[in-house]
């Protein structure tokens, strides 16, 4: 199966097609996360992007039914240097291209990924469409030229759960991995888990395209969660005297999601602690007076070295954003208290008075180092802290 | 925070002579830090034997001792550099780095603190402390260490009688199981028992050698897939890991003697991070304050189990290949790191604009190929054991495991040009096979099963001689993936070879 490549610039790369036999459009961003693919493929906040991999061997390990990090994947496409042509490890249930043919996901493979990353770090994010059936150079280039891109794009409400819904006590839908340790352990190792403690927490998490892991962390720390949809009010959200409202991350322009906005004006007005992550601090932020602007090329991987101004430590972060928060537009209640070492740009806010704080990267991971766990216990005190 | 004030000089130990086990990778480290440390302007003092080191150049060190590295000869050193600067009336102490100079540094400086030299002339030792250094180095202490912070080891026991030693074995709940009598010379009486029959056996004959009627049981981890990451850490407890690195022989050959992969290939990102919580949780544990440590893991290929197998509380062999692999400089970092800059406040040496806080990822694969040269010791053994034989090694960078592996098998030196398909005939005995000719089954067979130098010419025999990638994964226990490679190679080297 032949597969076809092309940005709407007018370059394009030719290979060798995997997965389903398709042709999409979205725009093409590389992530440099040299493990975690499938936790990629599944996170909601890629809906509308074809996905490359700086890493060159993809698909090594497989697929499983647990390094999931929603229902299915939202790549728009997937391209790589080189498909493995056999899964090689004891977690591994499926082999990739398979699972993305299952979904109806095209992928591309045998290109020269790193001349296409450096032409988006050069270029800027672009526009593109990668085909498994056939597309011929000029109409791939036209079609890519033809979409609208991301900005002003509300892709939350694409992502968003069709209702809202009750996070598992038991965390069975998904359960978190433990290795099994020493040499007595028996039974079938991919079960085997933390104990979890008591969901005495009530929160609100707002689904604007959330992670499993996400999820799965709140619960460990001790929340109940009640997953409410992107486009809930306010008033709904009050209604069920929440102790906390997380705000989760999700795909597109933070901009273009004005209802979301609005509510959380109104939640943080009432004085209910709400912690953000990724499209969630942008959200936040905007709700609190600020803007947020595109950048170049955005954060994605599993390396970004993020600097906690108050402690003085750094943090390596996953992190998964093309749009950014403009520290000059935030309101002097708001303090920044992260930035990010590379670019110097905002990584997290904390208001002065009020409970709110949020952070542009992802605490939960999945894929990535588990540095910044640390800040779902931090909701959890200032949920405590309150009379 | 800037750098400490109170140092005047610091005394690096050099490595000494090049012997297997210990080449010239502690002169790459130990002159990075000599640049790093008169950067910042220390005096260096330099103590190394050997001449043929770029370190001892004069240019290096503000002063280069070529004396024994022996703990008394360093003493001296330490009387004398510690009177200069007294009567200098300069500010600031004498300091010991012993991390870069590898396993020879590090044993000198012990013995140095143990013997209460270093307390004597009031020498601190930087990067890494004694107690440090203990923890790593002894086996019995770290491996209890890991334990305690729930880390899991081979599963092990001692026994005085078959009672106990079945006990042990009804522990670990598998063979093989390794048996160590107690004190007994150069381990006699220890072995391998891979049924109940050959434990008894064992057991029985290593209680009855020990003179304390003592045997060890330990669990065998022969055949996992072996793994090493390489960590730094600074004095506000900053940590990254500058690169995973996978073998491609699992346990049972040393890992200078492996041939290694980085970055790690067949860990699910779930396996991975644990891994990376692990390392951390071994150099906090351990006590490695600041600078670079090496941490070993082997990893069952059936259900993910994690063991701890060592640590190096250093720099080391795999340090220098990391730092190649990766552009991240952990030699000169780790002198930075020493003398109290914390990792966000150095630069990154590739980037320039960025700093040292992050994890280098890569996207290509860096394969190293251990060099013997058993031609000129015939009556060494050549198989591979949990003893290093190498001389030295080569690296390669390729976009894909196989071109990286073809590169450093050219780069080795053998006259190969690759796995093969290069015409050259293999030597087996006083045998010649041609390069595209048949090997007899069982030599191929022998060949795979006990690890040598030649082995990854084997695997490719065997591969074009019809074994599957399962047959001779059940044998090698190298991992499917690898042998997929491989069996990739051979495929295009037929396709090449019958296109005419």
């Amino acid at each position: 199966m032949r597969a076809i490549l092309a940005l709407e610039d007018g370059s394009v790369w030719e290979g060798d097609g995997f997965g389903a036999c398709n042709t999409t459009v979205g725009e093409v961003c590389f992530n440099t996360s040299m493990t975690g693919y499938q936790e990629i493929l599944t996170d909601p906040s890629y809906h509308g992007q074809i996905v490359t991999m700086t890493c060159p061997h993809i698909g090594n390990y497989g697929v499983n039914a647990l390094d999931v990090e929603s229902w299915r994947p939202h790549v728009a496409g997937f391209a790589v240097r080189e498909v493995s042509p056999v899964v090689s490890n004891w977690r591994a249930e499926e082999a990739l291209p398979d699972y993305l043919e299952r979904h109806g996901i095209p992928g591309i493979q045998g290109i020269d990924t790193r001349s296409l990353t450096r032409k988006l770090r050069v270029r800027g994010a672009m526009n593109g469409v990668l085909s498994t059936e056939g597309l011929s150079r000029e109409e791939a280039i036209e079609r890519a030229r033809a979409f609208p891109g991301l900005v002003g794009a509300d892709y939350a409400k694409e992502v968003t759960h069709a209702e809202g819904f009750r996070w598992d006590e038991e965390d069975a839908k998904s359960a978190d991995f433990r290795i099994a340790t020493g040499a007595g352990e028996t039974g079938d190792p991919r079960t085997l888990r933390h104990p979890l403690p008591p969901a005495d927490i009530p929160i609100i998490a707002y689904d604007y395209g959330i992670k499993y892991n996400i999820l799965r962390r709140l619960r460990q720390h001790g929340f109940r969660v009640e997953v409410v949809r992107a486009d809930a009010s306010a008033e709904e959200v009050l209604r069920r005297k929440p102790a906390g409202v997380f705000l989760s991350n999700g795909p597109g322009d933070p901009a273009a999601v004005g209802y979301a906005i609005k509510a959380v004006a109104e939640l943080a007005k009432a004085g209910l602690p709400i912690f953000g992550i990724c499209l969630g601090h942008q959200i936040l932020s905007l709700a609190m007076g600020g803007t947020t602007f595109k950048l170049k090329f955005g954060h994605r991987g599993a390396n970004q070295p993020v600097k906690d101004l108050d402690q003085e430590v750094v943090e390596i972060t996953a992190q998964n954003h093309g749009f950014a928060v403009d520290a000059a537009s935030l309101p002097a209640d708001v303090r920044v208290n992260r930035i990010n070492l590379n670019d110097q740009t905002v990584e997290g806010i904390r208001h002065r008075t009020k409970p709110l704080f949020s952070v542009q990267y992802h605490p939960e991971a999945s894929p990535g180092p588990h540095d910044s766990t640390p800040l779902f216990a931090e909701f959890r005190r200032m949920i405590e802290a309150r009379p | 925070m800037p750098r400490r004030t109170d140092i005047h000089s610091v005394l690096i130990i050099g490595a000494g002579p090049i012997v297997i086990g210990q080449a010239c990778e502690f002169d790459y480290s130990g002159t990075q830090a000599c640049k790093a440390l008169k950067e910042e302007g220390y005096r260096v003092v330099l103590v190394n034997s050997n001449p043929a080191t770029i370190m001892t150049d004069p240019e290096f060190a503000d002063c280069t001792y070529i004396e024994p590295i022996t703990p008394d000869c360093v003493e001296k050193i330490i009387a004398r550099e510690v009177a200069q600067l007294e009567a200098s009336g300069e500010r600031g102490k004498l300091v010991l780095l012993p991390t870069l100079g590898g396993q020879t540094a590090l044993n000198t400086a012990m013995k140095l603190d143990q013997n209460g030299v270093l307390q004597r002339y009031g020498v601190e030792m930087i990067g890494a402390k004694a107690d440090a250094i203990m923890r790593g180095e002894d086996r019995q202490v770290f491996k209890d260490l890991m334990l305690e912070i729930g880390l899991d080891v081979p599963v092990s026991g001692t026994a005085h009688s078959l009672e106990e030693a079945r006990e042990v074995a009804e522990k670990i709940g598998r063979f093989p199981v390794i048996i160590r009598p107690a004190f007994t010379l150069g381990g006699t009486g220890g072995g391998t028992a891979y049924n109940r029959e050959e434990f008894e056996e064992l057991a029985r004959r290593g209680i009855d050698l020990s003179p304390v009627n003592e045997i060890l049981v330990e669990e065998s981890l022969l055949g996992w897939k072996e793994f090493e990451m390489e960590v730094m850490r600074d004095r506000k407890d900053n940590c990254v890991i500058i690169c995973s690195i996978e073998n491609f022989d699992p346990m049972g050959v040393h890992t200078g003697d492996s041939i290694t992969v980085a970055p790690a290939q067949t860990l699910t990102d779930k396996e991975y991070q644990i891994m990376r919580d692990a390392s951390f949780a071994v150099i906090r544990a351990v006590g490695v304050e600041t600078g670079g440590s090496n941490i070993q893991f082997a990893v069952n290929p059936d259900n993910g189990r994690m063991a701890i197998i060592e640590m190096n509380p250093r720099v080391s062999r795999s340090s220098a290949l990391a730092s190649k692999a990766t552009g991240f400089p952990i030699a000169k970092i780790a002198a930075k790191l020493a003398v109290g800059y914390t990792l966000d406040e150095i630069p990154n040496d590739i980037t320039r604009e960025t700093p040292a806080s992050f994890e280098p990822t890569i996207d290509y694969v860096v394969t190293k190929i251990p060099r013997f040269a058993f031609e000129k010791f015939s009556q060494a053994d050549p198989t591979l054991t949990t003893q290093m034989k190498s001389v030295g090694e080569a690296m390669a960078i390729g976009r894909t495991f196989k071109e990286s592996l073809q590169k450093c098998l050219r780069s080795l030196e053998i006259g190969r040009f690759g796995l093969g398909g290069d015409g050259k005939p293999m030597r087996v005995g006083t045998e010649l096979y041609p390069d595209r000719g048949e090997l007899p089954k069982d030599l191929i067979r022998r060949k795979l099963t006990v690890p040598n130098a030649d082995r990854i010419f084997y695997l490719r025999h065997a591969l074009r001689q019809g074994m599957s990638v399962e047959e001779i994964f059940q044998i090698t226990k190298i991992d499917r993936w690898f042998l997929t490679q491989l069996r990739q190679l051979v495929d295009l080297e037929e396709e090449l070879a019958t296109a005419g």
